[in-house]
């Protein structure tokens, strides 16, 4: 977390604020979070500075520590190749309890409804959400539900709360990462968000192998976290890469632990599909959205194990160096170097 | 200056004669040929922006460009006496182009 | 992906290197190139190219970015239309952010003006066809690379007799700015790298009349980074050899004489303005075009009666500094600090392709920050 303190001046909200990047990040950090008191909050769990993670830690004592969290879906169109606003909301707050190191316990869902919309659509989410908590092994306890007037919300926006006890192995934390640490990456990047963007049909484009990646990924930090047992220090820090991608999840990191995420260019994996339709557009891969895929910092005598236990997609893409400080880069083929900067309102496609 | 992205013709459906269906990677667009200046066939490959096809990618030029670029390398191999020999890249490009 | 990954080829990047290296290295020289084209500007950064080439080399970003260039009297006049009952504005991705006088269309499209992002004219037509009792207005910009597109989607929509369609015509003509670029003073260049994609319209005689009277050297250049440095090989060459001409390094996409059916289509439909106006630059003559008389049903400046005015720009942006090649986007003290790409000041900050973007994204940091010269990743043993 900066030590500058963040103000937040603007006078309205507009959509970059949603999109995950840098203006997300400023309405957390420079409204949001000051008024909650987060920072407070925080500093008593875990003695050091705020960093806003994806779960809040609240310990009991012996009992343990639970993890917290809490995420809204408001995914437009509402089903897509790969799954649906309800495998979203179910699949993405297990996930942010996931890479908090917490064992999903339970889940409660909200919906906000617009008047009008077919009961069936709604059948077909509940039950999708239903059977994507079943798979996971994740009980739905409860819920809450809203009708607003046509139009005002597409169809429906979920928002889903999750509870988890922390791992006794896992040890997270952007201040363990050090320098020479691995960054690993569970799978290809960006398939979820251009998945959605072609099934909204704004774009004209089509491609027949590509699916959202969404998914729950509890089951894969907790091998994870087998595999690594011989050391409870070396995996360090993990972050699904929602919202902004990879590269705002990295630049969250390089900001809280001060160093540099150094990335390979080629080592990136990004389906060809994706990258087509990126170079297309006019998109950077590492800004866009995955619903199934999370980055783990390792520690480097560990990595090769860490990839072998989170399958044959995993791949180590870059490291972590000293400088430049808090900031992530990315080596070209030939030895260039480029910045990549936190994403800035929402993917625009480049026409000109 | 804009963004125009080689795809190779993919599909040209008989009875829309303007459009053709491109792939780029894997991912296809609908693409409006009225632009160019020659007829294109299927498994041609074309720059597209904005939603049209500009002219169409010359396989050969492109081959000819990286043999050129591959061969840059053999020369420099070798330790030289004599000033390097420019010969084939100004003779193709100025002799009223391609 | 083949005509992209064959181009972005490591080792003949490398040998290019090598080979540009061997040529200035001992000249005590440096070779100042302007890549005129915005897409230039972008690939460099993306790929790193500065890295890549030898410190003689200095290459100077030029105007060639359709929406860093546009002034912001037209911006606001294009705004004024969205206001009028019942019009649907359409526009390019990269517009949207672009501020004016009522704040960025985007802005404007979250206070509830009808403002949407097509990726071609052609959308634009299609918008229109749906919504027959809309007007829908297309917010034109480009250079020749992109007034063919908006030629034939005019030229459709008079075939299909559309009523409800127009477009705000802004585009703009590559040779005269930089004729003016040239006539400039206090620029000291010494050769261009050629924009590929307006060349594979216009063709390569459009440059003739750099070398033939101005001396200097241009290569049309294509936008992967292998022709990127190939184009400036042939460029140091030139300059080495006491040459000057234009040279096509993009064969595999344009031909001399560029797209006949392309360049019909722009005569049918445009005619050269007088003059316009260019941020940074001034009013240029016969830089830009309009729309003909025959299809003056499909202009939003004679439907509309569009009234440009005057606009105040913050003194201390040095956007037309920056679009000159005089300074580089750090040299203006807006830069970071009051103008980001969040709030940006002038377009240049906005585009994707304009220089103070390009700068910010991908280089500023690596300016400001000494990366030790033995940086280096660790070879990767695993996977």
């Amino acid at each position: 977390m900066s030590t500058n303190p963040v103000k937040f001046y603007d006078s309205s909200i507009q959509m970059a604020h949603g999109a995950g990047g840098k203006a997300s990040r400023r309405l957390v950090e420079g409204l949001i979070a000051p008024l909650f008191g987060l920072a407070e909050i925080s500093g008593e769990m875990s003695g050091q500075a705020m960093t806003l993670n994806d779960a809040a830690y609240l310990p009991l004592g012996s009992a343990g520590t639970l993890a917290f969290t809490t995420d809204s879906f408001v995914v437009k169109p509402l089903r897509f190749a790969g799954g649906s606003i309800g495998d979203l909301a179910v699949n993405g707050t297990i996930n942010d309890l996931a890479v908090s190191g917490a064992k999903p316990l339970a889940l409660v869902s909200s919906f906000i409804l617009e008047a009008g919309l077919s009961s069936e659509v709604l059948e077909i989410e509940v039950r999708t959400m239903a059977e994507a908590a079943k798979r996971a092994g994740v009980r739905i306890v409860g819920g809450d539900t809203k009708v607003v007037e046509h139009g005002s919300a597409d169809g429906m926006f979920i928002t889903t709360a999750g509870i988890g006890l922390v791992d006794t192995r896992a040890h997270l934390g952007a201040q363990n990462v050090r320098v020479g640490d691995k960054v690993i990456v569970s799978g290809p990047l960006g398939d979820h968000g251009i998945t959605v963007l072609l099934a909204r049909g704004d774009v004209d484009l089509e491609t027949d192998d590509l699916r959202s990646d969404t998914r729950p990924l509890w089951h894969l930090v907790n091998a994870l976290l087998t595999a690594l047992e011989g050391s409870t220090e070396a995996l360090r820090w993990m972050r699904d890469p929602t919202r902004g991608g990879a590269a705002s999840a990295l630049n969250e990191l390089a900001n809280d632990c001060g160093l540099c995420v150094a990335l390979q260019d080629e080592k990136i994996p990004v389906r060809e599909s994706v990258r087509g339709a990126c170079e297309l557009l006019g998109l950077d891969p590492l800004t866009i959205a995955c619903e199934g895929q999370f980055i783990a910092i390792v520690a480097p005598e560990y990595a090769e194990r860490a990839c072998e236990v989170l399958g044959k997609e995993a791949v180590v893409m870059g490291e972590i160096t000293q400088t430049p400080a808090k900031t992530v880069i990315s080596k070209t083929q030939y030895g260039g170097t480029r910045v990549i900067d936190m994403l800035t309102g929402d993917p625009l496609p480049r026409i000109c | 200056m804009c963004l125009a992205i080689p795809g190779k013709i993919v599909a040209m459906p008989e009875q829309e004669l303007s459009f053709a269906l491109v792939e780029v990677g894997g991912v296809r667009r609908k693409v409006i040929l009225d632009m160019l200046p020659e007829p294109a066939h299927l498994g041609n490959w074309v720059l597209v922006h904005v939603g049209f096809a500009m002219n169409i990618v010359s396989e050969k030029e492109a081959e000819e460009q990286l043999e050129l670029l591959r061969a840059l390398g053999e020369f420099l191999d070798e330790p030289l006496d004599e000033p390097l020999e420019e010969p084939r890249e100004e003779e193709v490009a100025t002799a009223g182009g391609v | 992906m083949k005509f992209i990954s064959e181009f972005r080829d490591s080792v003949l990047i490398q040998k290019t290197a090598d080979e540009i290296r061997r040529l200035t290295s001992g000249t005590g020289r440096t070779f100042r190139i302007m890549e005129v084209c915005g897409g230039h500007t972008h690939a460099i950064y993306r790929f790193g190219l500065k890295d890549v080439l030898p410190k003689e080399i200095e290459m100077i970003h030029g105007p060639g970015c359709p929406v860093c260039v546009l002034p912001e009297a037209r911006i606001d006049a294009g705004l004024e239309l969205v206001r009028h009952e019942g019009v649907i504005m359409t526009m390019f991705g990269d517009m949207m952010r672009v501020p004016g006088k009522y704040g960025t269309p985007l802005d404007m499209k979250a206070k509830g003006a009808d403002i949407r992002m097509v990726y071609s004219p052609m959308d634009a037509l299609t918008i229109a066809q749906k919504n027959p009792d809309k007007h829908v207005v297309f917010f034109a910009i480009g250079f020749e690379t992109t007034a063919p597109a908006t030629a034939l989607s005019l030229i459709m929509a008079k075939k299909q007799h559309l009523t409800n369609f127009s477009i705000f015509c802004n585009h703009i003509i590559i040779a005269p700015p930089l004729r003016a670029l040239l006539d400039f003073p206090d620029l000291r260049l010494d050769g261009f790298i050629g924009p590929g994609h307006v060349s594979t319209i216009i063709g390569c005689k459009p440059y003739e009349f750099i070398s033939a009277e101005y001396g200097k050297p241009v290569v049309v250049s294509g936008f992967e980074p292998l022709d990127l440095m190939q184009s400036i090989m042939m460029c140091v060459r030139q300059l080495i050899e006491g040459r000057c001409e234009v040279e096509n390094q993009y064969g595999r996409a344009v031909l001399w004489d560029g797209n006949s059916r392309a360049l019909a289509a722009l005569e049918e439909v445009f005619d050269e303005r007088n003059s316009f106006e260019w941020r940074g630059l001034g009013f240029i003559p016969h830089s830009g075009w309009k729309i003909r008389d025959e299809y003056a049903e499909f202009d939003a400046e004679k439907r509309f009666s569009v009234i440009e005015t005057s606009v105040e720009i913050n003194s201390e942006a040095a956007c037309g500094d920056v679009l000159r090649g005089l300074k580089k986007p750090h040299d203006c003290p807006l830069f970071g600090t009051v103008c980001t790409p969040e709030n940006p000041v002038g377009a240049l900050m906005v585009s994707s392709e304009g220089a103070c973007s390009a700068y910010h994204q991908y280089g500023q940091r690596l300016h400001e920050i000494e990366i030790p010269s033995n940086f280096k990743l660790q070879e990767e043993t695993v996977v």
